[in-house]
This record gives C-alpha cells, sequence and structure tokens, in this order.
C-alpha cells in the first residue's frame, strides 16, 4: 500500500510537453528523498486539460500541478511528498483559492462535464489490466456472457438510445441488431475504427491511450451480441502511443482469459486484431477502411450492400467507432434507462469534444447532450483569449460546418448541428475569433479534401478541385459575383453526386460559410478586401510613420528591397515591390508595421 | 517519378534478409499488404521501386497492386527522407493558430517545397494532418521532438538545433 499516489499524464498532448521527462524525474526525487516505498509514480492517460501540460496530480488529496517544469519537481517531492505541504505557485491556479484548495470537480473547466466514455481516463494506469478490472472493468462483459442473452444485449443497447459517435449518428443497437438478423449464422466480425482523421479531434486517440481496455471490452460484448468471434481495430499509424497501449491491454486480456478461447467458461470465444492505417482520410468511411483491411487501396464501395449484410472480407460486420465502444461496458452496467436519463430527446447521453483553436482551455470534454455551445466555450472552455471577439466554432471538420455566434445558446445534439448546416462529426470543436478569415478556413478544408479524395469518383475527384480553385480566386481577388453562384451550385452537384460520405459532405464547409458569412466573401470579391487581414493576395503592408524610430532593421531584412528610408526618419513600403512575406513586422521592435 | 529519384537504391544484404523474413511471415495473413509494407518502410526508410518488386515477387501479387497500395496511403513515401524528418501539422486547431505560416517560413529557410528533402539530404519537410497535440497548437515534429506554441520567427532557432 502507498500512502500516495503520484499520477502523471502520458497522453500524447502531456507527452509532447515533456511528461516523460517528468516522470522520470519524480521517481528519481521519490527515491532519493527515500519515499519509493510510500508514493508511487503512475503514468495515466489524459485528463483533459491539455493546453495546461505536463499535467501532474497527487493523490488522495487530488492536488493539480499544471505546466510542470523539470526545475518544480525537487519542490514539490521535498514539501508536498515528504513534508505534505502543498506547493501552491505550481499548483492549476482555478483551483486556488484562499483556503486549502478547490476540488478538481469544482473547478470551471470540469464542473459541466460528465465523464462516461473517459471516465477511466486519467485515472488509471492504461498499461495495468488490474488498475481497469478495478473500477468494475470486465464485469459488463461477465454480465453478459452469464446472463444476458444476444437479443437482451441488443435490447438494452437499443432502448439507451445510443447514437454513433464517429459522426453519422446511426443507432448503435440498430445496427448490432441488422448484423445479427440479415444473415443467420455463418462467420461475422466485429471492428472498430479507431481512424481518426478529423484534422483537430484527438478524443479517440485519448480513450485508446487511457482506457484501452475499455473498447476491448465492448468489442467483445457486440462479438456476443452479432455472433461474430474476431475483431479488427484500425488505428491511425500517427497514433504510436494508442498502439503501444493497445497491444499491450490485448496481450493482457489474452492472458487473463479475457480475450481468446471460451471467455468466463461460457463457450463464447473472441479475439482481436490491429491494423494500422497508413494516412488516408477516406478510410474513416466504413466501406473504404474495411477495403484497406482487405490490403488493398482504401477505395469506398457503394451501398448497399451496407456492411451489417456484406462487409469485411465479405461478411456481416459491425463498425463502430472508439467512442460509441466505450459507452457500451456503461449502459450495460447502468442499465438502458441511466442512459437515456442524459441528454435530449433524440440524442441521449454524453458526447465528447477537442476544443482546439482559439480557446483558453484547449483539451478534451465531456458533456451531456444539449449543452449549449456558449457554455461550452465561455464557461468550460475559459473563452477567447487576448480579448478577442468569437466569431464561430467549427465541427464536424472536414465535413461539417461553422456556427456563428448568433447561434451560440443552440443546446448541441445531432439534429440541431445539422439544422444549422453543420454536423456532430466526430467531436472536434474548433473555434475561430476576429483574425480567422472564413474564406481561408473554406479554402483551408477544401485543400484538405482535395488531398483526401480517393479518386474514385468524378464528382468528388474533380468537383472537390474546382471548388478550390473557386475559392483560391476569391481569396486572390479576382473572383466576381457570378463566381459566387457557381460556387454554390457546384456545392450542390458535388453533394447529390458523390460516391460516398467524403464527398457528400465535402461542400459543407463552403456552404456554411456561404449561409453565415456571406459578407466576408462578397468584401473579397466586390472590394477587393479581407475583413480579417489573413488573405495576403489582399493586404498590403504598411508602416505607421508615428511609431516607426528609423532604425533600418526592416530595410536590412526585406528580402525584396521593398523598404527604403534615411536613419531616425520613418521609412516606407513600396507596395510594388513588396512580397508580403511578413518579415518585416517580425523585426520590428516598435510595432509600427502592419497588414491592411 | 524519374526526375525526384535523384538518391540511387542503397539497400543492404541485411536489410533484405530482414524484409525476406517480414514476408515470410505475414503473407499467408489475409490483407497482409499494408503491414508487410509499413514494415518494408521501417526497414528502409521509405519505398523504391526495388523494394515494391522484391515484396510483389515474394508475395505473388502483381507490382501495379503493390504500387497502387503504396502510393494511395500518405505514410508511405517512395522518396528518401532526410536525416531530420520535419513535420509541420496543417491540422484544423494548428491552421487557425497559423501553422500555414510557419509551414511557409520553413520552405524560405530550407529553399525547398513541401514533400522534398534538402540537396544535402539532412532536411525533409511534409505537412501533416493533425498528430493530436492540438493543446499545443501550432505543432511541428523533428524525427521524434515535438515542439508546440510555435510562431514563425521561431523557426530559425529551431532549425538551429540540428546544425
Amino acid at each position: 500500500m502507498y500512502r500516495s499516489h503520484v499520477l502523471v499524464c502520458g497522453g500524447t498532448g502531456c507527452t509532447s510537453s515533456g511528461s516523460l521527462q517528468i516522470f522520470d524525474l519524480l521517481k528519481e526525487e521519490i527515491a532519493k528523498n527515500g519515499l519509493a516505498d510510500e508514493v508511487s509514480v503512475v503514468q495515466t492517460g489524459c485528463h483533459g486539460l491539455c493546453a495546461l501540460g505536463p499535467i501532474v496530480i497527487v493523490y488522495p488529496e487530488a492536488t493539480f500541478y499544471s505546466m510542470v517544469k523539470p526545475e518544480y519537481i525537487p519542490e514539490i517531492v521535498s514539501e508536498h511528498l515528504l513534508k505534505g505541504r502543498v506547493v501552491k505557485k505550481y499548483v492549476y491556479e482555478d483551483t486556488v483559492q484562499e483556503e486549502g484548495l478547490k476540488p478538481l470537480h469544482e473547478t470551471d473547466f470540469y464542473k459541466k462535464q460528465h465523464r462516461i466514455a473517459l471516465r477511466n481516463c486519467g485515472v488509471i494506469n492504461p498499461e495495468n489490466i488490474e488498475e481497469y478490472i478495478g473500477t468494475r472493468g470486465y464485469e459488463a462483459l461477465g454480465k453478459v456472457l452469464t446472463e444476458m442473452t444476444p437479443d437482451d444485449v441488443i435490447k438494452c443497447i437499443l432502448d439507451s438510445g445510443l447514437r454513433g459517435r464517429g459522426g453519422g449518428g446511426f443507432p448503435t443497437g440498430r445496427k448490432w441488431q441488422l448484423a445479427k438478423d440479415l444473415v443467420k449464422g455463418g462467420q461475422k466480425y466485429v471492428a472498430c475504427n479507431a481512424d481518426e482523421g478529423d484534422p483537430g479531434a484527438f478524443m479517440d486517440r485519448s480513450v485508446l491511450e487511457g482506457d484501452p481496455h475499455a473498447l476491448i471490452e465492448a468489442m467483445a460484448i457486440a462479438g456476443y451480441a452479432i455472433g461474430a468471434n474476431q475483431g479488427y481495430i484500425y488505428v491511425r499509424a500517427e497514433y504510436p502511443i494508442a498502439v503501444d497501449r493497445l497491444n499491450i491491454a490485448i496481450g493482457q486480456a489474452r492472458e487473463y482469459g479475457l480475450l481468446g478461447k471460451d471467455i468466463f467458461g461460457t463457450g463464447f470465444d473472441f479475439d482481436l486484431e490491429l491494423r494500422l492505417g497508413a494516412g488516408a482520410f477516406v478510410c474513416g468511411e466504413e466501406t473504404a477502411l474495411m477495403t484497406s483491411i482487405e490490403g488493398n487501396r482504401g477505395e469506398p464501395k457503394p451501398r448497399p450492400p451496407f456492411p451489417a449484410e456484406k462487409g469485411l472480407f465479405d461478411k456481416p460486420t459491425v463498425l463502430n467507432n472508439v467512442e460509441t465502444y466505450a459507452n457500451i461496458p456503461q449502459i450495460i452496467l447502468n442499465g438502458a434507462e441511466w442512459f437515456a436519463s442524459m441528454g435530449t430527446e433524440k440524442s441521449k447521453g454524453t458526447k465528447v469534444f477537442a476544443l482546439g483553436g482559439k480557446i483558453k482551455n484547449t483539451g478534451l470534454v465531456e458533456i451531456p447532450m444539449g449543452t449549449t455551445l456558449r457554455t461550452v466555450v465561455e464557461d468550460i472552455g475559459g473563452g477567447i483569449p487576448n480579448g478577442k471577439k468569437f466569431k464561430a466554432a467549427q465541427t464536424g471538420g472536414p465535413s461539417g460546418g461553422c456556427i456563428p455566434a448568433e447561434h451560440f445558446d443552440v443546446p448541441i445534439d445531432y439534429d440541431n448541428l445539422i439544422a444549422l448546416g453543420s454536423m456532430m462529426g466526430s467531436g472536434g470543436l474548433i473555434v475561430m475569433d476576429e483574425d480567422n478569415c472564413m474564406v481561408d478556413i473554406a479554402k483551408f478544408f477544401l485543400e484538405f479534401t482535395v488531398d483526401e479524395s480517393c479518386g474514385k469518383c468524378t464528382p468528388c475527384r474533380i468537383g472537390t478541385k474546382r471548388l478550390y480553385e473557386m475559392l483560391d480566386k476569391i481569396t486572390k481577388g479576382q473572383a466576381t459575383l457570378e463566381d459566387l453562384d457557381k460556387l454554390e451550385e457546384l456545392c450542390y452537384y458535388i453533394k447529390d453526386n458523390s460516391l460516398c460520405g467524403l464527398g457528400q459532405t465535402a461542400p459543407n464547409p463552403v456552404l456554411s460559410t456561404l449561409r453565415y458569412f456571406k459578407d466576408e466573401y462578397i468584401a473579397h470579391v466586390v472590394e477587393k478586401r479581407c475583413p480579417a487581414g489573413v488573405c495576403k493576395d489582399l493586404l498590403s503592408f504598411v508602416i505607421d510613420p508615428d511609431k516607426c524610430k528609423g532604425c533600418t532593421l526592416c530595410a536590412k531584412k526585406c528580402p525584396a528591397g521593398a523598404i527604403s528610408g534615411t536613419v531616425k526618419e520613418p521609412h516606407v513600403i513600396d507596395t510594388s515591390k513588396c512580397v508580403k512575406c511578413g518579415v518585416c513586422i517580425e523585426n520590428c521592435k516598435f510595432g509600427a508595421i502592419s497588414k491592411k | 517519378m524519374a526526375a525526384k529519384s535523384t538518391v540511387p537504391f542503397q539497400g543492404t544484404k541485411e536489410q533484405e534478409a530482414q524484409l525476406r523474413s517480414v514476408i515470410a511471415e505475414l503473407k499467408d495473413e489475409r490483407g497482409s499488404l499494408m503491414p508487410i509494407l509499413q514494415k518494408a518502410q521501417d526497414i528502409y526508410g521509405y519505398l523504391p521501386i526495388e523494394v515494391q518488386t522484391m515484396i510483389a515477387d515474394e508475395c505473388g501479387i502483381p507490382l501495379e497492386k503493390v504500387y497502387g497500395v503504396a502510393t494511395f496511403y500518405s505514410q508511405f513515401s517512395l522518396y528518401p527522407k532526410g536525416k531530420y524528418k520535419i513535420s509541420v501539422c496543417l491540422g484544423t486547431a494548428c491552421y487557425v493558430k497559423g501553422s500555414g505560416d510557419i509551414y511557409e517560413k520553413l520552405q524560405q529557410l530550407l529553399g525547398i517545397e513541401g514533400g522534398q528533402c534538402t540537396p544535402d539530404g539532412k532536411f525533409s519537410l511534409d505537412a501533416c494532418r493533425c498528430i493530436g497535440a492540438c493543446g499545443l497548437a501550432p505543432v511541428l515534429t523533428i524525427n521524434d521532438d515535438v515542439y508546440g506554441r510555435l510562431t514563425a520567427a521561431d523557426m530559425a532557432d529551431v532549425l538551429a538545433k540540428y546544425e
């Protein structure tokens, strides 16, 4: 028994800011102080508050040290762990109050969250199966195998109202029912989509890194429900930590007899195999993902037949995303009513969002469905930094759209987001402020889809490229109002005629910015002006003569020789020579140069 | 393709033996071409046509199929990478915080375009789509080192660490 547990976040966000070094230093320093038998150091998954990494939490008191630097460690160990005095100056500022510390779950970031899919992330050591079992892990699988029929399981998932968390929102129980009943008996497969391709979404990665056994348990439950004995996890190769932890977890589950033959002595066999993606966004589409597992170019196939009838290796297959699976054991343990009591009428439970972009608390948050965007951005997210104004939140990544400030109070659920012209998507939520140009953002997403279009069908392959070119023309001030009409027409054409979800949703970023920010498009086209000051071709660099001290630094650094002036006199930029590289702004010590 | 592959293939006997044993181990599994290509890229660092041919021959599948798969996925590279592989995240969270400027600045400093390698083989530059470190945006990686909360002005200093 240890008297204290020190949890160090080992998620990708924190390891990127140096948490592995912190972990090693803590162990070293604790040993040096002779505390190795009393204090244990554990590497956990993500706590969610990635903006404040590396994160170290000391239990039992749950002291939350944020942005921990190596030089803090000796003090934290000698003061806190040895003498029991919290080192307040390194503690997360929102937990600091006059008397003692505020509990973490009462801080603004955590107060309105409800963690189901992420319940173990940041709490247990993901590389130790016993810690998972200690939090009722594999109990749901045991219950399913010993007390429930496959139909009971499917009914429970149906009644819970759980819908696919990968973006589409198809009822999970319905999917399982189809896979069980469309084809009776024979070889079937369970698959997991862990190819989280939406740039800016990382909730699945967090579950894989922080609670891999939850996924394994859920897939075994799905296997039992539909009658499959083999599962495949298709995971992004860009997530090396997740791949490692999954491999460890699968190995441990086999060792404990929770995967393999005759699980819990019930005669049920189930095993899992990991397949690595290789960087293709289209492989998030279910038929493309299965084609890729089969070892081919990840091109989608027309549906029907749906995978529930003819999927992986032409056998009936259930494919769910990581977050969907992460909910399953909890639903089995706590009952369908418990899950259905959270959320809105048609969207039950919680949803994890990856908050990113221009927001103070970047990180992962899990909120009940129906929470308003305002709550997420202002209360949980801590608002926009640097006193800037909120402009829009982008959800659904390259398939989604943006939600402008006027819809700040809409409850977030599947149907409301679709009505607003966006979509839930996998849960990326990128906040943009007044400095982001919406035309540029639309162009950014189209560049992405052009890159990622697999090329199989013409509307997507050629259409997205044409869309991109039109947007490029707009950002360069070369478009006419007629082009805006053509742009919209082409969007609908691509939506209606593409083979798979990638093409059908690719125009959404354009349509939604046209819907809410048409004035910005018009400013680019008619006034040849970028209101946010982003589109380079429409900007000119100017020196403010009142601020310029005539230090000559900008003139020396300018690669185009576009700046002239005499020492100690205000300089001027010759806009005909200026290449708009921005070197002058970077070098000016007086803030005298700006883009207009 | 010929224009870019200036570095001749320099595979060693050891690498070949390693690849052959990987193929022997995996080739009978269903859908094993991707895992084989991934292992081959670990061994050689990239997938030149010589390696693809070896895989096609050993597995008894057409080279055309191997090439098709190798060119479909962005993680497979047909060209050698630099000693230091720079990868700038152009995921949405990084992009709205200015990673586009960082990418442009690096192209300027290195004198190469994205997807290329400096003539001395030292740096190669690529864009990637979200490594999931959105909390540190904008982010870039150089081999296994992660750099976050960057601005274009930091780039010269970051590169200097590898001089």
